[in-house]
C-alpha cells in the first residue's frame, strides 16, 4: 500500500489548475480531499504522474447564496456544510446526508465537489443532488459550462467532465418551504458505503404528496433519479399498497452488484425499503 | 497518638496492590503518543523489504525475472527461494510440526503468498521494486473447500509430502489430510448414543477470521558482522521462543541472538508465530550487512499472517427425555490452509479442543479431529482465546440451546440440570482434563436475576405472538452463554512449544531505597502488564506499587518465559511474580528478626513490613529492610535483595462465566440491535478490577464482531475478498453494544494468588452469546441452527428461507 512517485502541483486560481489540467493531460489528476483517489493510489491502482492540488484555490470554498439557490463551492468540505446555517435551514436534507458520510476525520476532509466529480456511485450526495434538481458547474479549456446533475453520470467513474475540465461548484434550487424529506440509509458501519439509499423531497398538500422526487444510492452503477417511484406517490396518502408500488418501482431500475453488503436481491429488497421508509418518514416531517 | 500516622487501611490502599483499581501506568505515554512500537526503530542506514506476493491460490511459479526491478534507483537486492537455498532457509518449521515456505519454492499455495522479497533504500523504492518483479505462473486447479479436500481426485497441494504417510501427529490419510486427533471413549459413547431418548445432531461452522490487531507483524533485523550478533526488533508475543527458534533454523549461537519486543499494539495472537517477513529481513541484513525493516501492511496483515478458527463441528448429544446429557460424540474437520501453521503447544494438534464438554458433567464423550490443507493462508492461531477453546465453547453452547430447543426446554434450566456441582471440582472431565474450581450454580442464577431473564422471556413470548398476528416485523432473541475456559498453558507434564516445557519467569531486583524492578518472561500487548505486575509485588511485599518497574520484551535482560497468549500470563507468569516476592520476603524477614533482635517466628508481616507479635511498637518496614538489606545484613548472609522464580504450574485454569444477549432483529432488513449484554465472569482472584473491565469491553467487541461479521472469505476461485477493513468487520464505537460486566469469585486452589486469568474469556464466552441470541430469535419460525456470520444480509436470508419475508 505505497504509492508510486507523482508530481505535486497547487495552483492558486482555477485558470492555473485548468491550464495544468489540460497541459499536463491524461498523466493527471485533479486532487480534492483525496479519500477516492489516494486509496487509488496506495493500491497502485491508479497512477497518475500529476496531481493537482486544489487546495490553495480560495475561490473553490464556501457557500453562498444566489437568487433562489444556494451556491456550495466545490472545495467546501462535508464538515463546512454540515457547519452551515443556510444549509440546515434550507435543505437540512444536505445536513442529514452529510451527517452519514463517514466519521467526523473524513468529513473535515471530504470535499462536495469531490463527492459528486468522482462518479463513484456509492458516493451519497450525487443522489441528493439529483434529487435536488442541482446542476454542477465546469470549468475547463472550452469555457464554462452548467450540467444538470441528472446529466451528469454516465457510468461508475464516467461522467460528463471532459479532459481538462473541473467542477467548480454545485447550485443547488432552495426547496419549497415546509416541504418534507429523509435520507435513508443502511449500512453495515460507520464508514462504509450503503448497501443502499434513497433520498426524498416532497411537498404535500391537503394530506396527499404534491410534488415529489426520489433519488436512489449504490443499487447501480450511477446513481438514480426514480422517477416512476416518485409518480407512483404523488396524488396519494402514502397509504400501504401505495408505498409498495413506490418501492417495487424503485426496485425495477436497480441493478446493484453482489457484494459483501449482499447478494443482488437483498440489495433491491431493502432499496425497496429505504424508499418506502424515506416516503414515510419525509410526509411525517413536511408541513 | 499523632493524626498523622496511617491507619492500616490508609497503608494498605497506599501500597496499590491487588484488588485495586490501579490507573494504568503505561498509558501516560501510550496516550500521549511516545510509545516506542517496531515501527519507530530507525537505525542508521536502515533498508526496507517488501514482498511481492502471488496473484494466484494455486500455481507453479516457472520463473521469476527480477532483472528490471534491479534497476529501480534505490532497490538493492531481490531474494527468491533459490536465495535462500542457499542458506538452506527457503523453508521453515511451523510450531504445529509442520514445514512452510518462506518463499515459494517452485509453487505457490495461496493467493497473497511470499513469492520475492525486495529490498530496497526506502519503502517507496520497495515497492517500485515489487512491481517491475517479473513472475510467470501456471495456474492450477484450487482447493477451497475444505469438504472436498480429501475428494479421491482432489488436487494435490504439498507436493513436498509426496510418499509421506505419517505427519507430525500420526498417520495421514490422504495427500490432502494433516493428521487425525482422537479423544476419549468411542464404545462407551457410542454406547450412551444407542440408549439414547434424545438425540441432536448439527454440523456447526465456527467460520476463518483473523486477529487484526491495530499494528501489523513488523521486525527490523540487524547483523552485525564483526560481532556476528543478529539483533531483532519485533513485534513478538513471545519473544524468547523467537529467540530459540532463530537460533535453531539459522544456526546461530543463542546468546548473540538479541530479540527485543518493544511496545505492542495488540497481538491476539497473531504475534505468537514466526513468519516469512522475519526470516527475509534477518537473510536481508546478513546479506547486505546493514539493518532491514519489513512493516506488514493491512491487506498483507488479513490475508497472508495467522487467520483464526474455520473449523467444522459436526456435533452430536444423547440425553435422557427429561433432559440430562448422557453422551457428546464431535467430529471436527479442521481447515488449516497450507500449511499446518498453528501456534499450539506441541503435542496438542487441536490445541485444548478437547474441552468442548464445556461446563457440563458429561459422563462419556468422544472427539475426533481432521486436519486438512487448502489454498488459503496459513494459521490457525487462538484469536484471543486459549488454544481452539473458543471454537470448543461455540459448539458446545450452540448444541446446549439445540439440544434445549428439541426438548421444549428453557435452554437456561437445561444447563442448571447440567451443570458440574460445585463439590465435583477437581472435577476429571471425560475427555481428560481436570477442572480446579468453579460454582457454575451460583453465576447463572445471579446472572438471571440481575437481568431479569423470566421477564425477558415472557416479553419474548409477547412479541413473538405479535409477530404471528402480523404487529410487528420484529423478533427477539436472548442469547445464553456459560462457557469454561481452559487457560494458563501449562505444566510441564502436558506443554511444550518446540520441546521447552510451558512454564514462566520472573526476577525481582529490590534498590536499597525500597524501590524495584521486576522482569518477566511475558510480554504484554496491551494487558496491562505493567500495572497488574507491580500490584501483585505490592501486595505480597508491601512495597508501592508505584515504586515497582515492570519490564518485559528484552530477551538479554528479561528471564526466559513462554510469553503472552492463551491468557495464561496471569495464571503461570502472575504465580512466578508471587514465588519470587516470597522469596524477596522471607528474606525480608530474616533480616528483619535480625534487626529487631527477635527470632524471625516472632514476626508477623503486616502490610508494609514485620512487627513483633505482641509488641505492636516494634516494627520494621520493608523500606527499611530493603536498605538494611544493603549494609547490615545478618552474619553469613548475602547482602542484596533480589529473587527469581521459575514456575511450572500443576494444573491449568478454569475462568467461567454467564453472558446474556438481548437482540432484537427486524426481519425486512435483517437490521440487528443488542438490546442489552450482560456479562459475567469468574477469573477467580481479581488483580486489577478496572483492567478486568476493560479487558471485557475489548475481548466483547472481538466476540461481536465475530458472530456479526467479521470473515475471512474466499470466492470459489481461490481468491480473498476480506482483504481490507471495508469487507472485514471491525466495529467502531458507533456499531459496538453497551456493555454490563458483573463477576463472581472462586479462586484457582492451586495458583499462588487464586487467579485464573481473564483476557479471553470474553471473546470465547461472547461468540455463543451472540450466535444464540440470533438462533433464539428465529427458533419459533422452524430454524434449528444458522450458520455464522450473522451480518445484515444473512439475517435477512434466514428470514426469507424460513417464509418470514416474501
Amino acid at each position: 500500500m505505497i504509492p508510486g512517485s507523482f508530481s505535486y502541483h497547487r495552483p492558486a486560481s482555477v485558470a492555473d489548475a485548468v491550464k495544468l489540467l489540460s497541459d499536463l493531460g491524461e498523466d493527471a489528476r485533479p486532487l480534492a480531499g483525496g479519500h477516492s483517489l489516494v486509496p487509488m493510489m496506495k493500491l497502485r491502482l491508479a497512477t497518475p504522474a500529476h496531481l493537482v492540488d486544489l487546495h490553495g484555490i480560495a475561490a473553490l470554498k464556501g457557500i453562498r447564496r444566489d437568487g433562489s439557490n444556494l451556491v456550495i463551492g466545490a472545495m467546501t468540505t462535508q464538515h463546512e456544510l454540515l457547519a452551515s446555517g443556510d444549509v440546515a435551514t434550507t435543505m437540512p436534507i444536505l445536513h442529514e446526508a452529510a451527517l452519514l458520510i463517514a466519521d467526523p476525520q473524513v468529513r473535515y476532509r471530504g470535499t462536495i465537489g469531490g463527492n459528486v466529480a468522482n462518479g463513484d456511485p456509492g458516493n451519497d450526495m450525487p443522489a441528493l443532488m439529483m434529487t435536488l434538481g442541482a446542476s454542477y458547474r465546469l470549468e475547463g479549456p472550452g469555457g464554462t459550462r452548467d450540467v444538470a446533475a441528472a446529466d451528469f453520470y454516465q457510468g461508475a467513474y464516467f461522467t460528463a467532465l471532459e479532459p481538462g475540465e473541473i467542477l467548480t461548484s454545485v447550485s443547488v434550487p432552495v426547496p419549497a418551504a415546509g416541504h418534507g424529506y429523509a435520507y435513508e440509509k443502511l449500512k453495515r458501519k460507520v464508514g462504509d458505503y450503503a448497501t443502499a439509499a434513497a433520498a426524498v423531497v416532497l411537498t404535500m398538500s391537503g394530506g396527499k404528496v404534491a410534488t415529489c422526487s426520489i433519488g436512489l444510492t449504490n443499487v447501480h452503477e450511477t446513481p438514480l433519479l426514480a422517477v416512476d417511484a416518485a409518480k407512483a406517490a404523488i396524488g396519494t396518502s402514502l397509504d400501504a399498497a401505495t408505498l409498495k408500488k413506490a418501492a417495487a418501482a424503485a426496485e425495477a431500475i436497480m441493478a446493484p452488484a453482489a457484494d459483501a453488503r449482499g447478494p443482488v436481491e437483498y440489495r433491491k429488497h431493502v432499496g425497496g425499503i429505504m424508499v418506502a421508509r424515506a416516503l414515510q418518514r419525509a410526509a411525517a416531517v413536511a408541513k | 497518638m499523632n493524626d498523622m500516622t496511617p491507619t492500616r487501611e490508609q497503608r494498605s490502599a497506599a501500597l496499590e496492590g491487588m484488588g485495586c483499581k490501579r490507573k494504568r501506568v503505561e498509558d501516560i505515554r501510550f496516550t500521549q503518543g511516545k510509545g516506542n512500537y517496531v515501527d519507530d526503530v530507525k537505525l542508521p542506514g536502515m533498508l526496507h523489504g517488501d514482498f511481492v506476493r502471488s496473484p494466484h491460490p494455486h500455481a507453479r511459479v516457472k520463473k521469476i525475472d527480477d532483472s528490471e526491478a534491479l534497476k529501480v534507483p534505490g532497490v538493492l537486492a531481490v531474494i527468491t527461494a533459490e536465495t535462500l537455498k542457499t542458506v538452506n532457509l527457503a523453508w521453515m518449521p511451523t510450531l504445529a510440526g509442520d514445514v512452510q515456505m518462506v518463499l515459494a519454492d517452485g509453487k505457490v499455495l495461496f493467493q497473497n503468498q511470499e513469492v520475492a522479497f525486495v529490498v530496497a533504500t526506502d519503502r517507496y523504492a520497495a515497492d517500485d521494486g515489487i512491481n517491475k518483479v517479473i513472475v510467470e505462473y501456471e495456474p492450477l486447479p484450487p482447493l477451497v473447500d475444505p469438504f472436498k479436500s480429501m475428494d479421491p481426485d482432489a488436487p494435490v497441494l504439498r507436493e513436498d509430502l509426496a510418499g509421506k504417510t505419517s505427519g507430525a501427529h500420526g498417520p495421514r490419510k490422504h495427500h490432502n489430510h494433516i493428521f487425525e486427533w482422537t479423544v476419549g471413549d468411542k464404545e462407551l459413547t457410542d454406547a450412551a448414543f444407542n440408549k439414547a431418548d434424545v438425540k441432536i445432531k448439527e454440523m456447526i461452522a465456527y467460520h476463518r477470521t483473523h486477529p487484526s490487531p491495530l499494528e501489523t507483524c513488523q521486525c527490523v533485523c540487524s547483523f552485525d558482522k564483526i560481532k556476528g550478533e543478529l539483533t531483532i526488533y519485533g513485534t513478538f508475543q513471545a519473544p524468547h521462543v523467537i529467540r530459540t527458534v532463530v537460533a535453531l533454523i539459522a544456526k546461530l549461537p543463542e546468546q548473540k541472538i538479541h530479540v527485543i519486543a518493544p511496545d505492542i499494539g495488540g497481538g491476539f495472537g497473531n504475534k505468537v508465530g514466526a513468519y516469512p517477513g522475519y526470516i527475509c529481513a534477518a537473510v536481508a541484513s546478513i546479506v547486505t550487512g546493514k539493518p532491514v525493516k519489513w512493516v506488514e501492511d493491512r491487506i498483507e496483515n488479513l490475508t497472508a499472517t495467522s487467520f483464526a478458527r474455520d473449523y467444522h463441528m459436526t456435533t452430536e448429544i444423547a440425553a435422557t427425555k427429561d433432559g440430562k446429557v448422557t453422551g457428546l460424540r464431535v467430529h471436527v474437520l479442521a481447515d488449516h490452509g497450507a500449511f499446518d501453521a498453528c501456534a499450539d503447544p506441541s503435542k496438542w494438534p487441536a490445541g485444548f479442543f478437547n474441552i468442548v464438554t464445556g461446563s457440563y458433567d458429561f459422563p462419556t464423550a468422544h472427539l475426533a479431529v481432521d486436519g486438512v490443507y487448502t489454498n488459503k493462508a496459513p494459521g490457525g492461531v487462538a484469536y484471543r482465546c486459549s488454544f481452539r477453546v473458543t471454537e470448543a465453547a461455540y459448539c458446545i453452547e450452540r448444541a446446549m440451546d439445540i439440544l434445549a430447543q428439541k426438548l421444549n426446554m428453557d435452554p437456561a434450566e437445561l444447563r442448571l440440570k447440567n451443570f458440574i456441582k460445585p463439590e465435583q471440582f477437581p472435577y476429571h472431565s471425560a475427555l481428560g482434563w481436570e477442572y480446579d474450581s468453579g460454582d457454575y450454580h451460583t453465576a447463572m442464577r445471579k446472572m438471571m436475576e440481575t437481568t431479569g431473564y423470566a421477564a425477558l422471556r415472557k416479553e419474548q413470548a409477547e412479541k413473538r405472538e405479535a409477530f404471528k398476528r402480523g404487529e410487528t416485523r420484529e423478533i427477539m432473541g436472548l442469547g445464553i452463554s456459560f462457557f469454561t475456559e481452559i487457560v494458563g498453558a501449562g505444566p510441564s507434564k502436558n506443554c511444550d512449544i518446540l520441546g521447552i516445557a510451558m512454564f514462566d519467569s520472573c526476577e525481582i531486583r529490590m534498590h536499597p531505597t525500597g524501590a524495584g524492578i521486576a522482569r518477566m518472561g511475558t510480554k504484554s500487548q496491551g494487558q496491562g502488564h505493567e500495572t497488574t505486575w507491580a500490584q501483585i509485588i505490592a501486595t505480597e511485599i508491601g512495597i508501592p506499587a508505584d515504586n515497582i518497574m515492570v519490564e518485559e520484551g528484552n530477551t538479554d535482560t528479561a528471564p526466559y518465559g513462554l510469553g503472552t497468549y492463551g491468557s495464561r500470563s496471569t495464571p503461570v507468569a502472575g504465580a512466578a511474580i508471587a514465588m519470587a516476592a516470597r522469596k524477596i520476603k522471607a528474606k525480608a524477614q530474616m533480616i528483619a528478626a535480625y534487626k529487631l533482635e527477635v527470632h524471625e517466628d516472632d514476626l508477623e508481616f503486616d502490610i508494609d513490613g514485620f512487627r513483633v507479635k505482641g509488641l505492636p511498637e516494634k516494627f520494621m518496614s520493608m523500606k527499611d529492610i530493603c536498605w538494611a538489606a544493603y549494609n547490615s545484613v545478618p552474619p553469613g548472609m548475602e547482602p542484596g535483595l533480589e529473587a527469581v522464580s521459575y514456575y511450572d504450574p500443576p494444573n491449568m485454569t478454569y475462568p467461567f462465566g454467564a453472558y446474556l444477549c438481548v437482540m432484537d432483529i427486524d426481519v425486512d432488513t435483517g437490521v440487528y440491535k443488542v438490546r442489552r449484554f450482560y456479562a459475567l465472569d469468574d477469573c477467580g482472584t481479581r488483580i486489577n478490577p478496572m483492567i478486568i473491565e476493560g479487558q471485557v469491553h475489548g475481548g466483547l467487541t472481538e466476540a461481536f464482531a465475530i458472530a456479526m461479521g467479521q470473515e475471512i472469505r474466499y470466492d470459489e476461485t481461490g481468491n480473498v475478498v476480506t482483504g481490507s477493513f471495508m469487507d472485514f468487520f471491525m466495529p467502531t464505537a458507533v456499531e459496538t453494544p453497551h456493555w454490563e460486566t458483573d463477576f463472581t469469585v472462586t479462586p484457582s486452589p492451586h495458583h499462588p494468588i487464586g487467579a485464573k486469568g481473564v483476557g479471553e474469556s470474553p471473546n470465547v464466552g461472547g461468540v455463543p452469546a451472540f450466535s444464540n441470541a440470533v438462533n433464539d430469535a428465529f427458533s419459533f419460525l422452524g430454524s434449528t441452527h444458522i450458520q455464522m456470520p450473522h451480518d445484515f444480509w444473512r439475517n435477512w436470508k434466514a428470514a426469507k428461507d424460513l417464509g418470514a419475508v416474501v
